[in-house]
């Protein structure tokens, strides 16, 4: 198999692996509560 | 349709698409809507009312601000999520959500064909980015904290014009009680937000060349995503007529899968023997090519 092709393969199972772990112990949570407020750093007042 | 035209109506519907919800836009509140869990694939700041997905570069920030507190708690919250959807993205496509989905680049290359004198930026300041990246996206989050654990998306914080432009600006417009808040901190990031408006004007893409964290993650991603640029260079010409017309001022032949690649295409279509392309091959079992083709 072509380097890239495996590195490629290998780099996106990582990525969902993530994905799904961070999921599972709640990250999209924490993800969203961060985003559905106003970012006080991000507009220049915290 | 040609691409250009094609990838400036990706372009359009990606920043729309990004950032639809113009009722909140006009309440002068942010959307609150269970798609804001989810990391896009740009730079597009998730305090933008309109907008409906989160930025992963403030995810990041913010996973990593908080891992201290979150390890000293008992949580299990290493910010997996937001460096696994960064794989994702990079894994695909590289720089190629650059080049096409990012609101914030297509509003560089907008400014950019404003009339006026143009500048090309030294590569030589391209290290920058990575100054950004490591120290206020990495560095600062993570160790700069107070006593409970705790620290401060330090490029949202102090750099990010995006989040200036999307979210400070017109929060502060169409919000009152946002607008009484503001101090010497929305003064600073206004003037950074202005020098950069007037770099646009002056070169192209220079946020995405000096700064910008996203474009830097996956820029390591140009070497292994699906999505890969390839060049004859038995047919190429070396007339550097790709660099002439690369936002980022690369010789795409030297180094088709560069990290500084945005994968705009616009080196395709001015080659005047085509010996510049694309593919998704790494996806297509069974068929071999390297990004150089040599005869």
């Amino acid at each position: 198999m072509e380097k890239r092709r495996l590195w490629f393969w290998i780099f996106l199972a990582l990525a969902l692996i993530l994905v799904v772990m961070g999921l599972a112990s709640g990250e999209f949570n924490t993800v969203w509560l961060k985003a559905k407020t106003v970012c006080l750093e991000c507009i220049g007042i915290g | 349709m040609v691409t250009e035209k094609k990838r400036r109506l990706v372009q359009l519907l990606s920043a729309l698409g990004l950032n639809p919800d113009f009722l909140s836009l006009l309440r002068g509140e942010i959307n609150q809507g269970k798609s804001k869990g989810v990391c896009v694939p740009a730079l597009n700041c998730y305090s933008c009312p309109a907008a409906i997905g989160a930025c992963p570069v403030g995810s990041l920030q913010n996973s990593l601000s908080s891992l201290r507190y979150n390890l000293a708690s008992g949580q299990k919250k290493f910010g997996l999520y937001v460096i696994g959807s960064i794989g994702l993205m990079g894994s695909v496509g590289g720089r190629l959500a650059c080049g096409w989905l990012c609101p914030f680049g297509f509003l560089q290359e907008l400014l950019y064909r404003l009339p006026g004198p143009k500048i090309q930026l030294s590569q030589k300041l391209n290290f920058l980015r990575y100054v950004f990246l490591f120290i206020f996206v990495l560095f600062l989050p993570l160790f700069l904290v107070d006593s409970l654990g705790l620290g401060a998306p330090w490029f949202c914080k102090i750099i990010c014009p995006a989040g200036t432009l999307e979210a400070g600006v017109i929060l502060a417009a169409v919000n009152p009680a946002i607008r009484s808040q503001l101090g010497w901190l929305f003064a600073w990031k206004t003037l950074v937000l202005i020098i950069f408006l007037v770099l646009m004007v002056l070169s192209q893409r220079p946020f995405c060349r000096l700064v910008c964290p996203l474009g830097t993650i996956l820029g390591w991603f140009n070497r292994l995503s699906a999505f890969r640029m390839k060049v004859d260079l038995e047919a190429c010409l070396r007339c550097d007529a790709c660099q002439r017309v690369c936002p980022v001022n690369i010789k795409i032949y030297e180094n088709p899968d560069s990290s500084q690649c945005i994968r705009c295409l616009k080196c395709e279509k001015v080659c005047p023997v085509s010996c510049i392309g694309h593919d998704w091959e790494v996806l297509r079992p069974g068929k071999k090519q390297p990004a150089l083709v040599q005869k």
